[in-house]
């Protein structure tokens, strides 16, 4: 992975020495919390329900043994023996106290780690296929490009203070892991007729209060323009996008008033004039990036693993993990691995420090000491030897950390929700938790298949409620909580956003019309069919007459 | 209806309710609501002095009522505030009783 330069190394430091000194003007009472905020949201630090939370950059959900190590000790020493990881892949501590930030950052600093840009009207957080790098459906590795954005947009000084926060995220493969059609800029890398690879640029879409998927607006930039024409659209975004109304700030609020179309020739045009400029990615740069990002010392293997075909035989628990949580893998011999972070009846996305601990010890031992984090917060190991699953999941199950839960309805992406968060309408977890142990049943779970339950606790949509399969969002009435239930939202490269299927649910009500949901899929499915092909075929009818069906 | 001033704490965020005296006490039983509009009023200013001497964040009226154990918000939001994360008994003020 992307190792720091001195130029990043000592940037970062300065800042956390910089924010050190502004923590330290506030608590002697020289800068009031109007003229903090700022400083500190720049640095990732929000104040929520119960104490300060400090959200920590993961670049696009890659971490190494030392990273993770790092964040176990700050969940130890600094927080509640806890994190959580987000649907921008980084981690949240909810428990921070403001007068342990300045050690905080250093620690953070000294394993080049920071919040900088985790919040904020900038570019946050780019984020990526989890698989980058080892998909067998991929064409590139998306990650060279990615850091060579963040580099671009650290603290590009044009960027600093856009209309509001900006998200862009990157796939290099077929099948989009990565939700590319739900962020301001998508891109998805492929090959034009020549055979030169490039990007489709997708802009506009993304969640919270309107929701829209991303619109096309260039079928292909060569990988080496890429920087120049993302830097053209944000041209467009900062001149036009709209300052008086934080609800119309968003780049899909510009694209979608003016029209995908007009949009894109301005973009073009400012295209025009800065491509083929300073912005133009020289191919040893490239290259320079792409040896970060080499492969492992992977051994030749052959594919089948007769060791393992034994394991599996034998032991029915450990073939159901494998049935579920294994990714195919570029090389042969090695398979990607789901680690779920979601167990059964627990909040969807935390992790404990013993935890992180252990599974730095296992990814030294079987992965070549690095991991990533996914957007439905989720942990990969990405290089497991075939031969070494079984040994791996044996130290798994013990942690907590084995639940073959991935891609089923279990593995709910959940927000925080009126639990921490000073915004929320209503509560997530506690709801999470529930619908999970009403579907505990493995064998159940297995026979309903993929499903993705996305739940947020208000409209701004951090848990991707439109783009969930099933889509959950708590409001607020009369002070009792509320759940809107929405269907048919997906987050692949067949976006759609979820449609209200009726009113709203109490807490109760909506495991209840889950459940209901899903029997009715169960009902009426065709041979093989999944449920987001079943709900495009019939539509929300059969769904809603049941779910709202009186008691007999 | 009775109403305490409810704020963070600048230094640890830790939230806290205002008591007597103008201190502020992080068990809500410790509160001393304001029964009346007026005193309601006048509790808030003094929250909102405490805001400026840089001692608390974000302060505001809370609606509270009498419990077996003591005074305790009415909204789900403030009463999440006073105890903790419902969905874990063993974090915030509620592990600490
Ligand atoms: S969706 Fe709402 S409740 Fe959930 S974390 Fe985001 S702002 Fe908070």
């Amino acid at each position: 992975m992307y190792r720091y330069d001195e130029y990043d190394r000592e940037f970062v430091e300065q800042r956390a020495k910089q924010f050190a000194r502004q923590v330290e003007r506030r608590l002697a009472g020289e800068l009031s919390e109007e003229q903090f905020l700022p400083l500190r949201l720049m640095n990732g630090l929000y104040l929520q329900l119960h104490a300060y939370m400090l959200r920590i950059n993961v670049p696009y959900g890659c971490l190494n043994t030392t990273q993770l190590r790092k964040l176990a000790h700050i969940a130890r020493v600094y927080d509640k023996g806890y994190g959580h990881w987000t649907t921008r892949q980084n981690m949240q501590f909810n428990w921070i106290k403001l007068d342990d930030m300045p050690e905080i950052l250093l620690e953070l600093a000294s394993v080049e780690m920071h919040g900088i840009q985790s919040s904020g009207n900038c570019i946050r957080n780019i984020t990526a296929d989890e698989y980058a790098g080892v998909a067998a459906d991929e064409l590139e590795d998306p990650r060279v490009y990615c850091e060579l954005l963040r580099q671009w947009s650290s603290l590009h000084p044009e960027f600093s203070f856009l209309p509001r926060k900006f998200k862009i995220a990157i796939t290099g493969a077929r099948h989009d892991r990565a939700a590319v059609l739900a962020h301001d800029i998508g891109l998805r890398l492929h090959e034009n007729d020549s055979g030169e690879s490039g990007f489709e640029v997708f802009v506009g879409g993304g969640l919270g209060r309107t929701p829209f998927v991303g619109k096309s607006i260039r079928d292909f930039v060569a990988t080496r323009d890429i920087l120049a024409y993302c830097e053209a659209v944000l041209r467009v975004y900062n001149q036009l996008g709209r300052r008086d109304n934080k609800f119309k700030a968003r780049i899909k609020i510009l694209v979608h008033e003016m029209g995908a179309a007009a949009f894109a020739e301005l973009v073009e045009k400012e295209y025009e004039f800065i491509k083929d400029g300073a912005l133009e990615l020289a191919k040893e740069e490239v290259e320079r990036i792409r040896m970060h990002f080499a492969p492992p010392a992977y051994e030749s293997l052959p594919d089948v693993s007769p060791a393992l075909e034994s394991q599996k035989a034998e032991d029915t628990a450990f073939a159901t993990w494998c049935k579920n949580q294994l990714a195919a893998h570029k090389q042969p011999g090695y398979a990607i691995v789901n680690i779920s972070c979601t167990p059964i009846g627990k909040p969807p996305g935390d992790i404990a420090c013993d935890q992180m601990e252990a599974l730095a010890d296992l990814a030294d031992e079987f992965n070549f000491g690095e991991l990533r984090v996914t957007h439905n917060q989720n942990l990969v190991f990405t290089d497991i030897r075939k031969q070494d699953l079984h040994a791996l999941w044996q130290k798994l199950v013990p942690l907590g950390l084995s639940t073959p839960n991935h891609g089923l309805i279990t593995d709910t992406i959940c927000c925080p929700g009126l639990d921490y968060c000073a915004l929320a309408n209503a509560r997530s977890i506690p709801l999470a938790e529930k619908i999970s142990e009403r579907f505990a049943d493995q064998e159940r779970q297995e026979e309903i298949g993929e499903i993705y339950l996305n739940l947020s606790g208000c409209i701004n949509a951090c848990g991707h409620h439109h783009v969930g399969h099933i889509g959950i969002v708590g409001v607020d009435k009369k002070n009792s909580e509320l759940y809107q239930l929405m269907l048919g939202g997906s987050a692949d490269e067949n976006a759609s956003l979820g449609k209200i299927l009726g009113p709203g649910f109490d807490e109760d009500g909506i495991v209840n019309a889950v459940e209901k949901v899903v029997d009715t899929y169960l009902e009426i499915r065709e041979e093989g069919e999944k449920f987001i092909d079943t709900y495009r075929r019939v539509g929300p009818g059969p769904f809603k007459e049941n779910v709202y069906r009186a008691p007999a | 209806m009775p109403q305490v001033v409810i704020a963070n704490r600048l230094r640890d965020g830790i939230v806290v309710f205002l008591g007597a005296d103008r201190r502020w006490m992080e068990r809500v039983q410790d509160c001393a609501p304001a029964i009346s509009p007026e005193d309601a009023e006048k509790i808030l200013d003094l929250g909102l002095q405490a805001e400026r001497d840089q001692e608390v964040v974000g302060p505001i009226l809370a609606d509270v009522e009498q419990r077996d154990d003591g005074w305790f918000p009415i909204k789900r939001r403030e009463a999440i505030r006073a105890a903790g994360p419902t969905h874990r008994a063993d974090l915030g003020k509620q592990a600490e009783d």
